[in-house]
């Protein structure tokens, strides 16, 4: 029993950054946004709430920086792609290189040092909850709240809500900042719980996994969590056989997730019928309102 | 004051030479922001960053060198997002190139011949091209995003390279470090000036080759047709699957011709970093060169000058090599930010309320 426990533990931990990081996702992509600056925003999360929470001693603080700098971020992007209706792809692919280099270059001081554990309520860290109840508060606003039907109806067809009188960019901006707070919160669960501690690129491309995870749970809140929790299993167990040692090379089982990933995408894209029935049909098209 | 966009009635021509050069100009502004902000004379450390390196020869010659992977890689990226089609792994497509190729120093090191480098450069490009095929295929076959699906194989890519120098391929004379034997000189690329080398000209044929497809073929024209205008090319019978499959062969090659050049030339062996994320700065020099050719060997060496001038920084002024990749980044916003301007006109609204437009 304390076993089964023990991993089932391990493997929610592993799922909850996915998790964060992919529901944030869902609500960008509903309102019709393809952010693909995931793992910038995540890396910048990482960094930043390590630093503060380094710096000041606050875990707590530590949070509150890493969904800032998501924040912070995402409206960086928004900016280019809502404003000055760049590329989506392309301004994603920018936002991630550059929260890369950038997290690089601020936490350069903080590689090696000891890090602030954010404390855990009862026997589990809070995030972990934490992270369920933002998928019900999401699943909840988005289909059953006027709010979640506008954030559709802009995802779905921003002509249509712009002639209703709804302002997309605007929705947009805060589904974009929503998004990016969740991908920095993400980002500072892994520095000050998963491995409480700076490591370079250490999101290891796991805001790339979030975004598969999205497309696999055909932009579903619910589903978000029953992949992100298959996800975290199949790394967990990449990690125990690891200790096994069945003479599988190391190397092998840290490539699994992003096998799986790939795996994922296939079967759950070639279901023309699931993705198509979900996915919104502005997704990653740029609205300019005529006036 | 609120940003609105007004729709040029074309494209301004001026604007889309001009863009690059505008973005360039505003990440220099930024970079001596940057610089002043940690306390440092701005010009001074721009000049050191961004100038010094063009002053000595080698410095040049190291310059052009380090442009060689990033342009090489760089066109073929450049046909692929022209054609709409978005391969961003080349990282690891450069890696299988690497290991392809370097298959053949490791397992017959005795095969001494002028054609083991041929051998080599083929096993190279077939080791990219087969990497790339791969996402090519899935979203052919399957749907599967090929944006994460080439991104994916990136990190696979690398931790396969990792097992085999640390497992079968370690050099057993090597120390217990993760390295393969180093290869000899008739397994690397003769060099042409200095520490320039044959792959330089590869990447100058490469230039050549599709300039000439995308100006002058009926390719180019189907490519260019698939980006701007994907139901006109339907309705002319293009095939986007064979598109799909063209663009990653293309540029899988060339980033798998990219990964062999380098470890026979600069590395001279196999280790598990073989490239300080060239895959990804080319993602930066296909859009710093507007998608075409010419413009991309240009962005090459500029991205080229920001890798040399980071390490220069890093000597002057003791600021960590990392701003480099800062630098790199901040660049590609201001290029998609400046691209507005070929299409749209921007107004400062003041608050003002328009005047209504009659209806239609």
């Amino acid at each position: 029993m304390e076993m089964f426990y023990a991993v089932a533990l391990t493997i929610m931990t592993a799922a909850t950054p996915l998790l964060l990081a992919a529901i944030g996702e869902v609500v960008v992509e509903r309102a019709g946004v393809l952010n693909l600056g995931v793992e910038g925003m995540m890396v910048m999360g990482a960094v930043c709430g390590f630093g503060a929470a380094f710096l000041t001693g606050s875990p707590w603080l530590g949070v509150v920086a890493a969904i800032l700098a998501g924040m912070g971020m995402s409206l960086l992007f928004g900016f280019l792609t809502l404003t000055l209706v760049s590329n989506q792809v392309a301004t994603g692919l920018a936002l991630t290189l550059l929260g890369l280099g950038l997290s690089g270059l601020i936490g350069e001081s903080f590689v090696g040092q000891p890090g602030v554990k954010l404390p855990n309520v009862g026997r589990i860290d809070p995030l972990i909850p934490g992270a369920i109840l933002l998928t019900a508060a999401v699943a909840y606003v988005l289909f059953r709240t006027k709010t979640g039907l506008i954030v559709r109806a802009v995802g779905n067809s921003h002509a249509s809500a712009h002639a209703l009188g709804y302002n997309v960019i605007g929705v947009r901006y805060l589904c974009v900042m929503f998004g990016g707070g969740c991908a920095g919160l993400a980002g500072g669960y892994l520095s000050l719980a998963y491995t409480p501690q700076w490591v370079e690129n250490m999101t290891a491309g796991r805001g790339w996994i979030a975004l598969a995870l999205v497309v696999f749970a055909s932009w579903r809140p619910w589903r978000t969590v029953a992949g992100a929790y298959l996800f975290g299993a199949i790394s967990i167990l990449a990690y125990t056989v690891q200790t096994f040692a069945w003479g599988i090379p190391s190397q092998f089982l840290s490539s699994l997730p992003y096998l799986v990933t790939i795996l994922a995408l296939v079967v759950i894209s070639g279901n023309r019928m699931l993705t198509r029935a979900n996915t919104p049909a502005c997704l990653g098209q740029s609205f300019v309102p005529d006036r | 004051m609120r940003i609105m966009l007004e729709k040029r009635g074309e494209h301004s021509d001026v604007m889309a030479v001009a863009s690059p050069f505008i973005a360039f100009a505003l990440t220099i502004v930024t970079g001596g922001i940057i610089f002043a902000l940690r306390g440092d004379n701005p010009v001074a450390a721009l000049y050191v960053y961004f100038v010094e390196p063009l002053t000595a020869l080698w410095s040049i010659e190291q310059l052009i060198v380090k442009a060689t992977p990033l342009v090489l890689i760089g066109v073929g990226l450049a046909v692929c997002y022209m054609a709409n089609v978005w391969n961003i792994g080349a990282e690891g497509q450069l890696t299988m190139g690497a290991v392809a190729g370097g298959m053949i120093p490791v397992l017959f090191p005795a095969w001494q011949s002028p054609l083991t480098l041929v051998a080599m450069l083929a096993f190279g490009m077939a080791g990219g091209m087969i990497i790339g095929a791969i996402p090519g295929y899935l979203k052919n076959r399957f749907n599967a995003n090929e944006i994460l699906t080439s991104l994916m194989l990136v990190y696979v890519a690398q931790l396969f390279l990792d097992w085999l120098v640390r497992g079968p391929w370690r050099d057993p004379q090597g120390f217990n470090f993760p390295k393969t034997i180093t290869f000899e000189g008739w397994q690397l690329l003769p060099t042409i000036s200095g520490s320039i080398h044959l792959g330089s000209i590869f990447a100058l044929i490469a230039v050549a080759a599709l300039a000439f497809l995308m100006g002058r073929t009926l390719k180019g024209f189907e490519i260019r047709v698939a980006g701007n205008a994907p139901r006109a090319g339907r309705f002319a019978g293009f095939s986007r699957e064979r598109m799909v499959m063209f663009c990653f062969l293309l540029s899988g090659g060339l980033a798998g011709l990219a990964g062999i050049v380098e470890v026979a030339s600069t590395v001279g062996q196999l280790q598990p970093q073989i490239s300080p994320g060239y895959g990804f700065a080319a993602i930066i020099v296909a859009f710093l060169g507007r998608l075409n050719p010419l413009g991309v060997l240009f962005a090459g060496l500029l991205l080229a000058l920001s890798y040399i001038g980071g390490e220069a920084a890093q000597i002057t002024l003791g600021i960590s090599d990392k701003i480099a990749k800062v630098f790199q980044g901040i660049l590609l916003f201001y290029i998609l930010a400046c691209d507005t301007l070929i299409l749209y006109r921007i107004n400062f609204d003041t608050g003002r309320v328009p005047a209504p437009q009659p209806a239609e």
